[in-house]
């Protein structure tokens, strides 16, 4: 099965129970709530939505930190959920994930050389000359300085923290990469290079990418695919040029319209979202949008909308694919 | 006459190490009804300028500067008491982190009237009244409920929207705003750079926006001033700094933004922003400069009048450098 992606996802879905105290029955918080998506070699998809989207538990599912609490995720073509302890053990290697903050995810009191070791001293049966080799050939390959080996994490500035942060994802030989928000700690001219890097390793090691992330522009630049999500789901997926040149969901349109673009003379008219994200402890009945929804009409307070397939695009929403049902704009 | 006018101010700060210049000979001026961004690195001296207009460095920080004259007045000259009474009423600051902003033990309600009660003359029931009117301003539902919530209970947005009634409550002439939107969502963002530029039209009060967003920059500023490494490389109004950029680093900092690219591959700077111990001679950008000669290396850059006062020996004019002997004597 060599076609197959080498993820894909089926409905996965993942529920967290929260107490609320002494007095109160626990409440059910729907962080991904039924997410479907493919990402083949050599190719990026990215995840986009604000806070309390469900992006970041996406990436501790497809990274096997937690397991789905239902659906189906295969890697490699090996499904997850049900795997024996051996098979999720041999597929945690293949999948490796860089964080947002490069302040927080690498050991203070851990030299470079070490912490990047680490990963093949656990996972490997490599002799200490060996795994010191790999060290060293994967630092010079993400533009690490072959001194640096010796050195702390708090030698580096952010940006070269980010690139270990990548070396060290990258020492295990991973298939999929995921990459949880990795240059929204950057500054601009910083971030470039970080995007460089992430470009180059993509090209040369043809792996898959989850890209997560809240920068559009960024999204735009990177990502082949793209998937919006709004509470726990998915509002609509497409290609990336689908996606920003031909945005269906209304959520996306106001997404793209509230990104700051460096361009004071574009004119455009600016859809502003009225209120907050809702909680997802408590979400609204029907498509979860519906209360910030410009276009929102009787049957999106009561019916939730499918992923349908819309132009090009899936697409969940009601005004969107079913028109006829909608009343008609005064 | 300038609403604040700043000269040649420069902040440095006592380390174990001898002093640390974070602000270096900068200047500028806001007028009322304007809206001037600095914008600039993490580094670039942005928070630490304004921070020494407001008198809020620690002990540890030396300001120093030829003039710092709000409405025409001292402020490094003045007493302490004197600029306490400026401070808080007629320039007022936002801070980035909402979250951290806010004092988490003490209700919304108190935190917002604590101004109130020290610049103006108003009574209990006349602080209340005016908290009710500041947060319905600023857009909160509810006000009078939301006056006796704790930060906790608030999003991040709800809780700038607070930091910005706040700052309003005393009617500021000049409101600084210290990245105010980078710890929000973007849908929120755009909430809250409308709600600040609404505000700043109503009341016709100065505004600075601290940001290192070039987006940010050229949705809502009218001028700009770029700062690198402490020091003002650039100033221009907005459409022309983003058409026609006069200094090597702004011009990479545009060229680097993933929405401005044509290719796979960014244009990105090279190295990165100097520290306490490696202060280039010359030009500061020197090091990271395509354009960088003998000359950048080892003297000042002057300040260049007519174009955008671009701190360069070879400022960018329609993309080509002014007096640059090219490129095969560059190195």
């Amino acid at each position: 099965m060599s076609s197959e992606p080498v993820l894909v996802a089926r409905d996965l879905t993942r529920y967290y129970e929260v107490s609320r105290g002494a007095f109160r029955d626990s409440a059910t918080l729907k962080a991904l709530d039924g997410t479907s998506f493919t990402v083949e070699r050599g190719k990026t998809l990215a995840v986009v939505g604000e806070s309390g989207c469900g992006k970041s538990t996406l990436a501790r599912l497809v990274t096997m930190i937690e397991t789905p609490t239902s659906g189906s995720l295969r890697i490699s073509g090996n499904e997850i959920a049900g795997a024996s302890k051996e098979t999720l053990r041999a597929l945690r290697s293949k999948v490796q994930i860089v964080f947002q903050n490069p302040y927080g995810s690498l050991n203070p009191r851990q030299r470079i050389g070490h912490a990047l070791e680490e990963p093949l001293l656990v996972n490997t049966n490599l002799s200490a000359k060996e795994r010191s080799e790999k060290a060293r050939a994967m630092m010079a390959s993400v533009g690490l300085r072959p001194e640096h080996y010796e050195r702390y994490p708090h030698m580096f500035s952010g940006g070269q923290r980010q690139r270990i942060a990548i070396a060290r994802a990258l020492m295990l030989d991973p298939d999929i990469l995921v990459l949880d928000e990795p240059v929204s700690a950057l500054d601009v001219s910083i971030q470039a290079q970080v995007l460089n890097l992430i470009a180059e390793i993509q090209e040369r090691l043809n792996l898959a990418f989850l890209f997560i992330s809240h920068d559009l522009s960024v999204v735009r630049h990177i990502a082949n695919d793209v998937m919006v999500m709004y509470l726990g789901r998915a509002v609509e997926y497409g290609t990336r040029d689908d996606i920003f040149r031909n945005p269906q969901h209304p959520y996306t349109r106001a997404l793209l319209s509230a990104t700051p673009m460096a361009d004071p003379e574009r004119k455009r008219e600016r859809i502003v979202l009225k209120g907050e994200l809702p909680s997802p402890l408590n979400p609204p009945s029907g498509c979860a949008f519906n209360p910030r929804c410009p276009l929102a009409f009787d049957l999106c307070r009561v019916n939730r909308p499918e992923l349908l397939a819309h132009e090009a695009s899936l697409v969940a929403c009601h005004a969107v694919n079913k028109p006829e049902a909608a009343p008609k704009a005064a | 006459m300038s609403l604040l006018e700043i000269q040649n101010l420069t902040v440095e700060f006592k380390t174990g190490s001898g002093w640390f210049r974070a602000v270096d000979g900068v200047s500028f001026t806001v007028d009322a009804r304007e809206v001037l961004a600095i914008v600039g690195e993490s580094g670039s001296g942005k928070s630490v300028s304004m921070l020494a207009v407001m008198g809020l460095l620690p002990w540890t920080a030396k300001v120093t500067a030829d003039r710092m004259h709000f409405e025409g007045r001292d402020l490094l000259g003045m007493g302490k008491a004197e600029r306490r009474k400026i401070i808080g009423k007629d320039i007022a600051m936002i801070f980035q982190e909402p979250m951290s902003s806010l004092n988490p033990c003490f209700k919304v309600g108190y935190q917002l009237t604590e101004a109130l009660k020290t610049h103006m003359n108003m009574d209990k029931a006349q602080r209340n009244a005016r908290a009710v009117e500041l947060l319905r301003q600023v857009g909160i539902p509810a006000p009078e409920t939301r006056l006796n919530s704790y930060p906790h209970q608030l999003s991040g947005g709800m809780n700038q929207r607070v930091m910005i009634a706040m700052a309003i409550s005393c009617n500021p002439k000049l409101l600084i705003a210290d990245e105010p939107t980078t710890a929000l969502d973007v849908t929120i963002q755009a909430q809250i750079l409308d709600l600040l530029l609404k505000i700043q039209r109503d009341t016709g009060m100065g505004l600075v926006l601290i940001t290192h967003s070039m987006g940010v920059v050229a949705e809502t500023a009218e001028r700009v001033s770029v700062q690198y490494a402490g020091q003002k490389v650039e100033e221009q109004p907005v459409k022309g700094l983003f058409k026609d950029p006069h200094h090597p680093y702004t011009a990479a900092l545009l060229a680097a933004l993933p929405e401005r690219a044509h290719m796979k591959r960014l244009p990105s700077i090279p190295g990165m922003v100097p520290g306490q111990f490696d202060r280039p001679q010359g030009c500061l950008f020197s090091p990271r400069c395509a354009y960088a000669t003998q000359l950048c290396r080892t003297q000042v850059p002057p300040q260049q009048k007519d174009l955008g006062n671009a701190l360069c020996h070879y400022p960018l004019k329609d993309g080509v450098a002014l007096g640059h002997p090219g490129k095969e004597k560059a190195a």
